[in-house]
């Protein structure tokens, strides 16, 4: 296969990704502005033998993609705000029982309704603290469709890599846009660990920051798979504060502190900045522009494009930002990310918001009065 | 003395014994009656996986020696529904509860039996959440007293076996825990009808049913379960007032229909030179 070059929407491209990562099942229910990637799916999964089932709703969804995973197959659903926030239930559970899955959110103006039809970053928190309990997440931003066609793919090698959902975080404006993609030849792409079938078989014998090959349903393991806090055997044991402290602390560990492994941040005009503008998605395209223009003015001001979002970089962001004597955060929201980047840069930079609300997205020049603001 | 190990121990993850079901609880029989019906069956027993929700009933998967996914609160059905949907020739046996099933899960319920996808539900119904203590359920007996009905329910109870064969399965029967020949023959039908097969067994809780409504030991409570059923053949010549409180049992619908994960397969037949027997999941599963 030689490269190839595509005219696609960001929604296309994260279903092209899919199927490109692996992808065998979908499961969803229509929702603006994501329906285009269940279209898809439907269209293309029964063509390679692959699933494609639209469900009764966004729990049953995330249901369906689970057991789907437990049967050996890379699975994926795609939603925006309402659908997310019904959805968080059975993250929790992917959580609990180690099952990979991808979720691809087109994020959308919230909360409740809101705006289905126009942009927003609101759902970042709850893609890092919505359903209920302590973990941790994975979730990448995608600002391109070409970075739509990619991240898809990165999330579902993350997923299987570290047996865990995976977010692609990405928004209206960039599921709806129009772009070039090229699709690479070579493609890394993870496949499925499974384990080396033997009699006394451990589902959950995990290393203290790791996770175990993952075997499928009708394998011959017999597993026992619950949501309750279980064993190695993956039994129920919900009375030992050891058994519950061991497992939740092993499940948010081998997330942060596989951070470093995990984290991709892209960064310019970075050594000298006094200024940097650090942002995630669709609002560092402004940004690239507004810093760009700054340096046209002799500004010393640097730009930081956050790949991924959650595990949240912090080591990273303060090497890199050491210099900077401010940050300045662009989001489609209120200030959420924003929050984050205070508490791990706030001691060493004054760390400033612009917040953006309403569909549109930030205009290169107000990041660039922004930055002249001082 | 020679020890006689239980002919269906084998079926169990001894392991995890005892089990967490009160003495007198209705799930024992119906865990007997499930193993009874395998047997009975052609389904190979090494061939089944078992889907649950959240309750006393979803807990029996957990103790039977096959890969069983102990899902969350109502979701059973549409865990199931992913389970099956990518690998058909799994045998999938869900395992629910009244509140389970039609409380909380009552929307995978129906679309589940819309779709016709080949499962096979228990549900087993004990009128009462027992797990969390003894509250009211969607299947309570109007005037029957729970711990959140002090002064007796309200509502009318759902028939749980009219609303899937409502929905559209293709297999429905209701037994109570006093008929568990009938109930071994209704599963074996439902393991071998090629669809969405629902189960309901009416069962004793005496330990919060019974003590919140004066039903105390398990004996009266399978007594009072006996004095309450009628068939559907009789209750065709009673009136509303009549069958109040009555528990209506028999098959209510056997008849197989197109079903799902097939029609699926067929598609892709039609659209493409993919056979969807080789499954495309062979290219990450191990074997």
């Amino acid at each position: 296969m030689t490269e190839k070059e595509l005219f696609v929407q960001g929604n296309e491209a994260c279903a092209l990704g899919a199927l490109k990562a692996g992808c065998t099942f979908f499961a969803g229910y229509p929702i603006t502005p994501s329906t285009e990637i269940a279209e898809i799916m439907s269209n293309e999964l029964p063509k390679i033998g692959g699933h494609f089932i639209q469900m009764e709703d966004e729990i049953a969804a995330v249901g369906a993609i689970i057991g789907a995973s437990w049967a050996g197959q890379k699975v994926v659903t795609a939603t925006s705000g309402p659908g997310f926030s019904l959805m968080q239930e059975n993250i929790g559970y992917a959580v609990m029982t180690e099952t990979p899955i991808v979720i691809i959110n087109m994020q959308r103006g919230s909360p409740s309704t809101g705006q289905p039809t126009r942009s927003a970053q609101a759902d970042m928190m709850q893609c890092r603290w919505g359903s209920h309990g302590d973990y941790e997440t994975i979730a990448l931003a995608p600002s391109s469709v070409q970075e739509c066609f990619d991240y898809t793919i990165k999330a579902f090698n993350l997923a299987e890599k570290y047996r865990c959902p995976v977010f692609v975080m990405a928004d209206e404006i960039v599921g709806h846009m129009r772009e070039k993609i090229t699709i690479p030849e070579n493609i890394p792409i993870t496949p499925r660990q499974m384990p080396e079938k033997t009699e006394n078989y451990l589902p959950y014998d995990a290393p203290e920051n790791g996770t175990t090959p993952m075997p499928s349903f009708g394998q011959g393991y017999n597993i026992h798979v619950t949501g309750l806090t279980h064993d190695k055997r993956g039994y129920p044991s919900t009375d030992d504060d050891q058994t519950h402290t061991q497992l939740v602390t092993r499940l948010c560990n081998k997330i942060t502190k596989n951070t470093e492994e995990i984290v991709e941040i892209e960064s310019q005009y970075i050594d000298d900045a006094q200024t940097i503008v650090l942002s995630y998605g669709i609002p560092s395209r402004s940004a690239l522009t507004a810093v760009k223009q700054a340096r046209q003015q002799g500004l010393k001001v640097g730009y930081i494009k956050l790949k991924t979002v959650w595990p949240f970089p912090a080591q990273q962001l303060q090497q890199l930002s050491k210099n900077a004597k401010r940050i300045i955060v662009p989001e489609l929201n209120l200030g959420q990310v924003y929050l984050e980047v205070d508490r791990v840069l706030g001691k060493q930079a004054k760390v400033e918001l612009i917040p953006k609300i309403g569909g549109a997205l930030h205009t290169p020049k107000e990041i660039l009065d922004k930055i002249l603001e001082e | 003395m020679t020890e006689h190990e239980h002919r269906f121990m084998k079926y169990l993850r001894k392991e995890r014994l005892p089990h967490i079901f009160c003495p007198g609880c209705g799930d024992g029989i119906v865990l007997n009656t499930i193993f009874n019906a395998i047997e009975m069956s052609n389904t190979d027993f090494d061939n089944i996986s078992m889907v649950s929700g959240i309750g006393c009933s979803s807990r029996i998967p957990g103790y039977v020696k096959c890969d069983s996914l102990h899902t969350t609160h109502g979701r059973a059905l549409a865990f199931a529904t992913g389970l099956k949907t990518a690998n058909p020739k799994q045998d999938v046996i869900v395992v629910t509860g009244d509140g389970d099933a039609t409380s909380i899960g009552g929307n995978h319920l129906i679309h589940a039996a819309r779709r016709n996808i080949d499962l096979t539900v228990i549900c087993i119904n004990n009128d009462i959440y027992g797990m969390t203590g003894g509250q009211i359920s969607p299947t309570s007996p109007k005037g029957s007293y729970a711990t959140t009905a002090p002064y007796g329910s309200t509502d009318k109870p759902f028939n749980i076996a009219e609303i899937a064969k409502a929905a559209g399965a293709s297999y429905v029967a209701k037994y109570t825990t006093a008929q568990p020949v009938q109930i071994s023959m209704a599963i074996k039908a439902g393991l071998e009808n090629k669809g969405f097969s629902f189960i309901e067994v009416v069962a004793q809780c005496p330990t919060y049913y019974g003590r919140k409504n004066k039903i105390r030991s398990p004996v009266e409570m399978i007594n009072w379960l006996k004095e309450n059923t009628v068939t559907l053949e009789q209750a065709k010549t009673m009136t509303d007032e009549e069958l109040a409180g009555k528990i209506i049992t028999g098959e209510y619908i056997n008849k197989p229909r197109k079903e799902f994960t097939e029609a699926l397969e067929d598609i892709t037949r039609q659209i493409s030179e993919v056979n969807p027997d080789t499954n495309i999941n062979s290219a990450y599963r191990s074997e």
